[in-house]
């Protein structure tokens, strides 16, 4: 009886709920309106001369790179306050899965600190659009970037750049020499070579011939797909044609690319399917392995845990000379925030940031991360400079999923991990990849001409 | 004076609930109407809430983003349930009607299998990870052992097999719970009955199936509630072992993970509020009906039975 009670309490109040969400006037005033995203930056109320000698002024930067800390505290900072004696700054950074959440209501708060750390596209555009950000465009050394570099911090029309782009990462094969000495492999170039080398591999039996699991899916499309891709849809010309609608997934180059990923299902180690990304590293720096897909980020990793020299090799072409493509994805940046009380300084810290100093201090002190500068920058680890080196033979591109193509539903960078690890494992053809990605799209994307 | 003191208000009834009724409205009714509320909202391109009524209810049924994910959620998860439904409570009957009968080791038993119900979902899935790689794991070991080496798979990995390994997982780390509750009711049952079955010529089975088994009737109806409640609200196991996006193919995607994703986003996906909502208050109905079903028609036959 009371049970009944209790049922008959729900469905009302139930009801009420239904009735009064109905009765709710449209919109809901629940948030205040957001400022204008136009709004220039604040300006300071006393002239911008020189800060009074002895007055110093401290700069916040908001991060999400933690495990950086020591390499700005020690390294970044101290060579920028030589510099700027009258400037101080603190390196004050976030656990990264937290980070997007905590800068938002620190800013809504109007606590954030002066410099914000951007990640790449939407997220630092819907921070620039809600009037967070400032704009850069005449920050003085943002000269020193190319259009591509800017890509992912300005808005869709490239009319305003609101970070200062700070590094990028470049996909490519890993191999180990020693396995590659002792069967008397040369690395490959083409796609026929690098099947060759496999199959060799394979034959002798001592090695796994490509180190990488399926189960975590981001690799199969991120260290997959848009690591080998490029090739195909020739970089940035494939990716701005998706863009402007004039490409489809279901188009050559894209099934090709998903053809090669489900050749690499004989190479991949037994039970792939549930290998997972730590899984795929131990075994290739415990010397079990001989290739490794995946991208420059592993660097210092690897260097630190494998016993054997290392090699890396780009993205294999169809015929030796082709035009070669590399996925050189931007990453970080960093921009100010619009309500600092201090914009000179941090447009000062922000130039010197910009500049070939910082590219060269930063690019030494984290090898695998490389400066988006247009002065080529001396990186000292040899494998850095090597992969950085392709950029000089290599046209660069990013992944083609984060640009304005993962703004809608279904979500085009989490359908890319699914089909292309289907595909590796075999219960999806790259066919059938290839429509389940464009019907996809087709859903919600409206080209832009 | 006797019509004064019968008029006078019980406040210290009101005192005492207060407590209770304060948090439980602060924070379960509370958010759970107006999760409710949200779900009847979309966010606009201004990012203001707008009334749509059940348009997120619509696409969540119709649309062919939506439709698919929560049809197969919905289907893996009665998969999930029935894995627990029919393992997980069998072995847990099973194992309580071997610990309340004489035997040695009983207390040590009894222990150890409630262990991993105290474990976090975390370190099992880390440790059911290692055992069932294909790389490191002793799986393929123990069944190469037994000449068995070729009936191995990448079980967690599999398509076919990943929802069902995951499923078994957590029945291993959940058994303890209705093998407790059946204990419990067993010994709870008096000796009398049982010696009058034994003088009457019973065997141990039949004592089991016609004297034991209807008097813990009502428990069975509990540990099965419970089962369903917790199944439908599962999560963390999934999470831990496959991600947000539930994979390969969304093979192992249940309602919490559909939830987690839509709600919170994954990667580059934003997060949808209004449509987390609406999958949270298909839960919430999902779960409902249950309890209703439960209560309406097993807990009252149960009471006739019993007496």
């Amino acid at each position: 009886m009371r049970s009944k009670v209790w049922i008959l309490a729900t469905v009302v109040s139930a009801l009420a709920i239904l009735l009064s969400a109905c009765a709710k006037p449209t919109p809901a005033p629940t948030q205040p309106p957001a400022p204008q995203p136009t709004q220039p930056p604040a300006q300071p109320t006393q002239p911008p001369a020189q800060p009074p000698a002895g007055e110093k002024v401290t700069l916040i930067i908001e991060s999400w790179r933690n495990d950086d800390l020591p390499i700005w505290q020690d390294v970044i900072i101290p060579a920028f306050e030589k510099k700027y004696p009258n400037i101080h700054v603190i390196f004050s950074p976030t656990a990264p899965a937290d980070y997007n959440g905590v800068l938002n209501s620190k800013l809504e708060a109007g606590t954030a600190g002066d410099l914000i750390t951007c990640r790449p596209f939407d997220a630092s555009l819907k921070l620039y659009e809600k009037g967070y950000l400032a704009p850069l465009n005449d920050l003085p050394g943002m000269e020193n970037f190319t259009d591509f570099a800017k890509t992912a911090w300005s808005t869709d029309d490239m009319s305003v750049t609101f970070c200062v782009p700070m590094a990028s990462v470049i996909h490519g094969f890993f191999y180990n020499k020693e396995a590659f000495d002792k069967l008397g492999l040369q690395e490959p170039v083409t796609w026929d070579e690098f099947y060759q080398v496999l199959d060799k591999i394979k034959a002798d039996g001592t090695y796994i011939p490509l180190v990488m699991g399926t189960a975590d899916m981001w690799e199969a499309a991120t260290m997959g797909f848009q690591n080998i891709g490029p090739n195909y849809w020739k970089g940035e010309e494939g990716r701005l044609a998706l863009i402007r609608g004039e490409a489809k997934f279901t188009d050559e180059p894209y099934i090709k690319t998903w053809q090669q990923l489900a050749r690499w299902r004989d190479y991949l180690p037994p039970g792939f399917e549930s290998v997972k990304y730590p899984d795929a590293q131990a075994l290739f720096t415990l010397g079990k392995g001989a290739i490794y897909p995946t991208g420059s980020w592993e660097i210092a990793l690897f260097e630190k845990q494998a016993s054997f020299p290392l090699g890396i090799f780009k993205p294999p072409v169809e015929k030796a000379g082709d035009q070669c493509y590399i996925s050189d994805h931007v990453d970080i940046a960093l921009g100010m925030n619009a309500a600092t009380k201090h914009p000179e300084e941090a447009r000062i810290f922000l130039s010197w940031v910009a500049s070939a100093e910082f590219a060269d201090l930063y690019g030494n002190a984290l090898p695998g991360f490389f400066p988006l500068h247009s002065t080529p920058v001396e990186l000292k680890d040899p494998l850095a400079q090597e992969f950085v080196s392709w950029r000089n033979e290599c046209k660069s591109t990013i992944r083609n999923s984060y640009h304005i193509l993962s703004r809608g539903e279904p979500n085009l960078e989490n359908e890319l991990w699914r089909v292309s690890a289907a595909v590796i494992n075999g219960t999806m053809t790259p066919e059938q990849a290839a429509q389940e990605i464009q019907a996809g799209l087709d859903k919600w994307y409206k080209p832009r001409p | 004076m006797i019509t004064s003191k019968s008029r006078a208000f019980p406040w210290h009834i009101v005192v005492f609930l207060a407590p209770a009724a304060i948090v439980y409205t602060l924070f379960m009714t509370y958010p759970l109407l107006d999760s409710l509320r949200l779900s009847f909202f979309a966010i606009g391109p201004d990012n203001r809430e707008y009334f749509v009524g059940l348009h997120n209810y619509f696409l969540l049924f119709t649309d062919s983003t939506y439709a698919p994910r929560f049809v197969g959620a919905l289907k893996n998860n009665v998969v999930f349930f029935l894995v627990h439904m029919l393992v997980q409570n069998t072995i847990g009957l099973i194992l309580a009607a071997l610990l309340s009968s004489e035997g040695w080791g009983r207390k040590f038993y009894r222990t150890i299998l409630f262990m991993p119900t105290v474990l976090s979902y975390v370190i099992i899935g880390f440790i059911w990870n290692l055992i069932l790689s294909p790389l490191w794991g002793v799986t393929e070991s123990i069944l190469k052992a037994i000449r068995l080496g070729a009936l191995f798979r990448p079980w967690l990995g599999l398509e076919s097999t990943a929802l069902v390994t995951i499923s078994l997982i957590s029945v291993w780390q959940f058994v303890g719970i209705p093998m407790v509750l059946f204990y419990a009711a067993l010994i709870g049952i008096p000796e009398e009955l049982v010696e009058a079955a034994r003088v009457d010529g019973a065997t141990g089975w039949q004592i089991f199936w016609r004297v034991k088994f209807p008097l813990i009737l009502p428990t069975v109806g509990i540990v099965g509630i419970l089962t369903f409640v917790g199944n439908f609200n599962a999560f963390d196991l999934i999470y831990t072992i496959k991600g947000a996006l539930a994979g390969p193919n969304f093979a192992t995607d249940i309602m919490g993970t559909l939830f987690y994703r839509t709600f919170f986003g994954q990667q580059l996906q934003l997060g949808n509020p209004t449509m987390g909502a609406t999958i949270a208050a298909m839960m919430f109905l999902i779960i409902l009906s249950g309890v209703l079903i439960y209560m309406f028609l097993w807990q009252r036959r149960i009471q006739t039975i019993e007496m």
